[in-house]
């Protein structure tokens, strides 16, 4: 039905580069340039004006919180979507740390089929690496790759694989899968009770401190145990300079391991932390400005392979309160792509095909999603996002549709709004607002 | 001043002022009627999620000698031990109509998130805050030590600061919340600080902090201190590695009997010796040390009155305050 | 603090004129001493408690004046400072008040005549804050009220028993008392301010 429609969209610029119009037809890029108004399909398209807007493959996130099943209050795969779908989304991986937690192919299959009801993006279900998040027991890795959701990244994250075997096993174990493991690097016997980045804000502040060396020893471990085993690995939200600086070594060495920052860790440092606004509390907390400038160079430099958001939205009472009573998290999926763009494209360290690359393609590619992150080029698969780049705006957290409350970027003005968004074909935003969802087949 | 949330936040002529009035504060509770009126018909409400009983009756004493009437909430068998957050609670006070808020907190920060949200829109004192600051316990102690350095160059303490003067903090800085405050208004006011702990005990960025550094007790005490401040420390953080045994941290870094001795051979009273208590006789600081005629100990309690009647003043006079009842920012109904 | 007019908003006045010189002052004090010894039947008891800033140097003053009619007397041993910032009923209305000290004579003021002096009587409502502090500090036997000037416009039922002088004026004037003690050698005067 909706995706039997077609479009065409006029001017746009893809990754930047010279204007383009592209006739979107039957959920495919079916011409591109001076061929697409030519084209026979183009005659009864709807026509998007988009001249001067910047074109994109879908962004696509390796690290969201959906939060559903358990904390609907949080967040529900269809309003965690929806806000996807806001930020330029066409796919969202949903981290597994549910209630119940995803760990098995039922839940994992609950997570897949809701998105799919939702029509708003793809939702990637995550798998636990182990049961309940416990770290002492390997969940159903191979029944959960095996399902209809096709889990391909499995990650504990919110905590880390800490058992040194475990953590072995569980790499060795999802080569058969072609999986990957997403560790979240955080010692736990050095941050016990941590608040913040420990430093010189923490010395001040009273806060007891979470050191850099809590995330840099572990994923020293993990690149040398996944050398070893010769394993995928995935760093999530690395956010030191000497993380940096160890996966730098370890891609130099030829470990098959990939990384990604967040958009607030490009952004924000702990000085904020002095406020005692509980907004900013997240995990990996915020770091130094000497970190932000490291992560913003290893991701300009590829030591850092992607955007991940970490969207992490919290009812208002979690954050309503003193800091050390307060959850970890921030929202993210509808400031991610102007954070990106205001501290990595207008400072001029990487280009829209970079910026491509690092919200797209890498990201699809490490969570294996094979019809996202592609080119934009005919036949592709047409999860387009326009974005008119010229545009600035100021975050309110009260005009977002995820549930959460919790961004860090309230009342900054950021540049770049997401105008249009094509999801497979279906126009999920237009004019900046959100549109209908796609309707697909069984699920 | 809104707000005392840290010594940070003081400026020289601010903590001077408060010192100077405290002065006068000291003067009425020597006299017979321990009375004034100045916050007569205000309500200051002590609000204690930690137990703290010598804080809170020096707030209540303080409050209580400005006509003040006095809410003490305490968390422990309230509404907070069932669950309430903090933001009801604050909300709660506002209702009641509180004029002003003392709070203790186990978490550092608390005070500041009051004073910074709407939840309550009254002057917030902070009474301690986990392991930040104690912001009224180093104006006592600044209080304590200005009497002592004007008392010794003979000049008057009224408007003086404490410029030249060298205080030695000991014990545990890193769980501290009295060793912050000090050092920051000890520095503001002229004095130069020197932190003395076991490197376990001082906080991950504190080397830049304006302060000297010693591992080492007796250097410091050799090198020549007019005054020395023991911090409490608590005997189970040995069994969280940042000692072996209290026995060890004793003879490093507590005020023994030795030390003591090493100190009347060198001068005859010039040096105080100063805790905020409650006092752990015999770790940190021995029973002559406490009771030796060096010891500033119940000096500090005193005073400590005598500030928090500056500061409770201070926040509760002047227009700064916001509008008065009959206006319309207090809910109807009240 | 006596001078109440202190506290009113800074605007440029449209005229000034001198109404006590140097010598006029002079002259009023001694006369005020001489009242004051008079009503007292002589320098027994009494204690003259200034109120800060102005009231102070001015039963300095006195004191030294009254001294010099009964030798012998030390003119410090009867002379005291009253502050009565914590008595004030606008604490909450002005700005922030820095009390001054209270410094009471070594023989206190139980069973004495206190004097109580100031500069300027006006609306009366530091006198009657000074009444309160006064209660609580002792019993006196009589208290008296002593002012340079006393320019009316009473908001209590306060009146002095000796005054320097009278000046009729409209509330919207000021009058500033200069005093050496206070405002430097050279500044000895009172002055009506008119403020448009």
């Amino acid at each position: 039905m909706s995706t039997n429609t077609s479009y065409l969209i006029r001017g746009a610029k893809p990754l930047g580069n010279e204007a383009s119009d592209i006739l979107v037809l039957d959920g495919k890029i079916a011409a591109l340039g001076a061929d697409a108004a030519t084209h026979p399909g183009a005659a009864a398209a709807t026509v998007i004006e988009a001249a001067g807007q910047i074109a994109l493959p879908g962004l696509v996130d390796l690290h969201t919180h959906l939060r559903e099943p358990g904390r609907e209050d949080a967040e529900t795969v269809e309003t965690g979507t929806r806000a996807a779908a806001l930020g330029g989304f066409t796919a969202v991986h949903a981290m597994a740390n549910s209630n119940p937690v995803a760990d098995t192919a039922g839940v994992v299959e609950q997570v897949w089929s809701l998105g799919k009801r939702s029509g708003w993006v793809d939702v990637r279900p995550v798998g636990a690496v182990t049961v309940g998040l416990a770290g002492t027991q390997m969940s159903e890795i191979g029944a959960m790759a095996d399902s209809r959701a096709q889990v391909r990244v499995f990650s504990d994250d919110g905590i880390c694989v800490f058992d040194p075997l475990l953590m072995r096993r569980a790499l060795e174990y999802v080569k058969a899968f072609d999986g990957v493991v997403a560790q979240h690097a955080q010692e736990p016997r050095l941050t016990e009770g941590a608040q913040m980045n420990e430093g010189e804000v923490s010395a001040v502040l009273g806060l007891a401190g979470w050191p850099a060396v809590a995330e840099e020893s572990i994923i020293a471990r993990d690149v040398l145990l996944a050398e070893h085993v010769g394993s995928r690995l995935h760093i999530c939200h690395v956010s030191t300079a000497g993380s940096v600086e160890i996966i730098r070594w370890a891609k130099s060495r030829g470990v098959n391991v990939t990384a990604e920052v967040t958009p607030h860790h490009l952004l924000l440092t702990d000085e904020l932390v002095k406020s005692y606004d509980p907004v900013y509390k997240v995990n990996p907390p915020l770091r130094r400005e000497a970190d932000v400038m490291a992560l913003r160079a290893g991701l300009a430099d590829g030591t850092i392979d992607i955007i991940g958001t970490d969207h992490a939205p919290h009812p208002s009472e979690a954050k309503e309160c003193e800091w050390a009573a307060a959850a970890m998290g921030m929202t993210g999926l509808e400031t991610a792509l102007s954070v990106v763009q205001h501290t990595m494209v207008e400072t001029g360290m990487i280009s829209w095909a970079d910026f491509a690359r690092i919200t797209s393609t890498a990201p699809a590619a490490i969570g294996r999603v094979a019809d996202q992150g592609r080119e934009l080029a005919m036949g592709e698969p047409a999860n387009i996002t326009l974005v008119d780049a010229e545009a600035r705006w100021i975050v309110d957290p009260f005009a977002m549709a995820t549930k959460g409350r919790n961004s860090p970027f309230k009342g900054l003005e950021l540049p770049g709004k997401v105008t249009s968004v094509f999801f497979h074909g279906h126009p999920t935003v237009l004019g900046g607002k959100l549109a209908t969802p796609r309707v697909s087949g069984a699920f | 001043m809104k707000h005392l949330l840290s010594t940070l936040d003081l400026s020289r002529a601010d903590a001077i002022r408060i010192l100077d009035i405290a002065e006068e504060m000291a003067a009425v509770g020597t006299r017979e009627v321990k009375k004034l009126p100045a916050l007569r018909g205000r309500t200051v409400v002590n609000l204690f999620f930690e137990d703290s009983t010598r804080t809170r009756i020096s707030f209540e004493a303080a409050a209580k000698r400005l006509s003040a009437d006095v809410i003490n909430f305490s968390a422990k068998g309230s509404s907070v031990s069932k669950g309430e957050s903090l933001k009801d609670t604050a909300q709660t006070l506002q209702a009641i109509g509180a004029d002003a808020v003392v709070i203790r907190h186990g978490a550092s920060g608390a005070p500041a998130r009051l004073a910074a949200t709407d939840w309550i829109d009254a002057p917030v004192v902070n009474a301690g805050d986990g392991t930040h600051e104690h912001p009224t316990q180093a104006l006592l102690d600044a209080f304590t030590l200005r009497t002592h350095w004007s008392a010794l160059h003979g000049h008057t303490s009224l408007g003086s600061d404490l410029s030249g003067m060298r205080v030695a903090i000991v014990g545990d800085i890193l769980h501290s919340r009295v060793a912050r405050s000090n050092l920051w208004l000890l520095r503001t006011l002229g004095a130069e600080v020197t932190m003395v702990a076991p490197p376990t005990l001082l906080p991950h960025g504190s080397n830049v902090w304006p302060c000297t550094i010693s591992y080492d007790l007796d250097a410091t005490l050799a090198s020549g201190t007019d005054a020395v401040m023991m911090l409490r420390v608590q005997g189970e953080r040995m069994h969280d590695s940042y000692f072996p045994n209290t026995r060890e941290y004793s003879r490093l870094w507590g005020f023994d009997d030795a030390r003591l001795a090493a100190l009347d051979a060198r001068d005859t009273g010039e040096t105080i010796i100063m805790h905020p208590g409650p006092m752990n006789r015999g770790l940190e600081i021995s029973s002559a040390a406490a009771d030796s005629p060096r010891s500033t100990v119940l000096a500090q309690v005193a005073n400590g009155v005598a500030v928090r009647m500056a500061v409770l003043y201070l926040l509760l006079s002047g227009d700064q305050q916001r509008p008065a009842p009959s206006d319309a920012t207090r809910p109807a109904g009240l | 603090m006596g001078n109440e007019q202190n506290h009113a908003p800074a605007t440029a006045p449209v005229s000034a004129r001198i109404v006590l010189s140097s010598e006029d002052i002079d002259r009023v004090i001694t006369r005020i001493a001489h009242e004051i010894i008079e009503a007292n039947k002589g320098v027994a008891d009494l204690v003259l408690l200034g109120i800060p800033s102005r009231g102070f140097p001015l039963a300095q003053r006195l004191a030294q004046r009254i001294a010099a009619t009964s030798p012998g007397l030390d003119p410090a041993s009867i002379t005291g400072q009253l502050d009565v910032t914590m008595y004030r009923d606008d604490l909450r209305r002005s700005t922030t008040r820095t009390p001054a000290p209270t410094r009471l004579p070594a023989s206190g003021i139980d069973d004495k005549v206190v004097v109580l002096v100031d500069d300027v009587l006006y609306s009366g409502r530091t006198i009657r804050a000074a009444l309160d502090a006064i209660a609580d500090l002792g019993r006196p036997r009589i208290v008296r009220l002593a002012v340079l000037v006393d320019r009316g416009h009473r908001e209590l039922p306060i009146r002095a028993d000796h005054v320097g002088k009278n000046l009729p004026t409209a509330t919207t004037e000021k009058v500033r008392v200069h005093l050496a003690e206070v405002d430097g050698a050279d500044n000895n005067e009172v002055v009506i301010e008119a403020h448009a």
